[in-house]
């Protein structure tokens, strides 16, 4: 099992910003359209972070046009190129599917003071 | 007969992201360093392979004959000794190592070994049959079925029902090499192998051409 971990935290990022359930993040995403290759930006609140080591990954949720949209991104993948935390957010629970039912105002989330 | 092959323990499955960014789940398997033992030849053995072995083993442990048979090539005892039937054995000599570098990443291997036990299971999880009813008064949850026509008062042979399953040889091909680790002697193979983790596999170039 030794090996495995060693080849695992190879691959692990390091310089990752610190973030939870209930925070504002922006992800850039390298997207491949044909032969070009660009950066998307996809700016959320993340509702869970699940797994652990090389295989966690997190889901980030937004709101476009009354369509809400929920992204999941390996947090290791190296198609993502820059993640910024923009907000923490003050939340009690580590997965807040609760934000699917709701909208508008309902839906904010406190803002955690430092 | 095959190319090339070698000897290798599994070590257990996990992902790997490739250059593109995309995750591939691999089987990490450590493969070598083998060490050619012997090589049957025609004159003598009537037919040709080389016979080599692999991993460590206390010189205490192995039977006299086979302590002896080490000694013979010159060779520190090793755990496994398996035959290679390979087309062409004229390259090798005993003695010679091999490494998992014989394996370059991008190429196609089959990959062998014992898989693992799965006891007495029934003829759902052996055969693929099919359930009955698990509600409405059924009665008749995992059962194995009709055992055909009372016609031919017998049961035909290979009629597929529980017993003990697993624990057999088995092949997967076309598993592509993801990743070589020649300082580690390791082998990324993309899916799974058969076996359970620690057990001997036998990796050898595969014999389907690869799409």
């Amino acid at each position: 099992m030794d090996l495995i971990r060693q080849i695992e935290s190879e691959q692990l990022k390091k310089g990752l910003p610190g973030f939870s359930p209930g925070d504002l993040v922006r992800v850039h995403v390298k997207v491949v359209e044909g032969a070009r290759e660009r950066t998307q930006v996809f700016e959320g609140i993340v509702i869970k972070r699940q797994g652990g080591g090389l295989r966690e990954t997190f889901t980030v949720r937004r709101v476009t046009y009354g369509v809400g949209v929920e992204r999941t991104f390996p947090l290791h993948s190296p198609k993502i190129e820059k993640l910024e935390v923009m907000r923490y957010g003050d939340v009690r629970r580590a997965k807040l599917y609760y934000l699917r039912k709701l909208t508008g105002k309902a839906a904010r989330i406190k803002e955690k003071r430092q | 007969m095959v190319q090339k092959a070698i000897l290798g323990k599994k070590l257990g499955m996990t992902q790997f992201f490739d250059e593109a960014g995309n995750i591939t789940p691999v089987t990490v398997i450590e493969a070598g360093p083998c060490v050619v033992v012997q090589k049957k030849t025609l004159s003598v053995d009537g037919y040709e392979a080389i016979q080599v072995g692999f991993g460590t083993v206390k010189e205490g442990k192995l039977a006299r004959p086979r302590a002896g048979h080490f000694k013979k090539a010159g060779i520190l005892p090793r755990k496994y000794l398996r035959e290679l039937r390979l087309e062409n054995i004229a390259p090798y000599s005993v003695g010679q190592e091999l490494k998992a570098d014989v394996f370059a990443p991008g190429e196609y291997v089959d990959v062998t070994a014992v898989s693992r036990g799965k006891g007495f299971a029934g003829a759902i999880k052996r055969h693929g049959h099919g359930r009955g009813p698990m509600s409405h008064g059924s009665g008749y949850h995992r059962g194995p079925g009709s055992m055909g026509s009372i016609n031919a008062a017998r049961i035909f042979k290979n009629q597929t029902m529980a017993g003990r399953m697993g624990g057999e040889k088995v092949t997967v091909q076309n598993l592509r090499v993801v990743k070589i680790d020649p300082e580690r002697n390791l082998l990324l193979v993309c899916g799974a192998v058969p076996g359970a983790r620690g057990a001997l596999v036998r990796i050898k170039k595969s014999v389907k051409a690869a799409r």
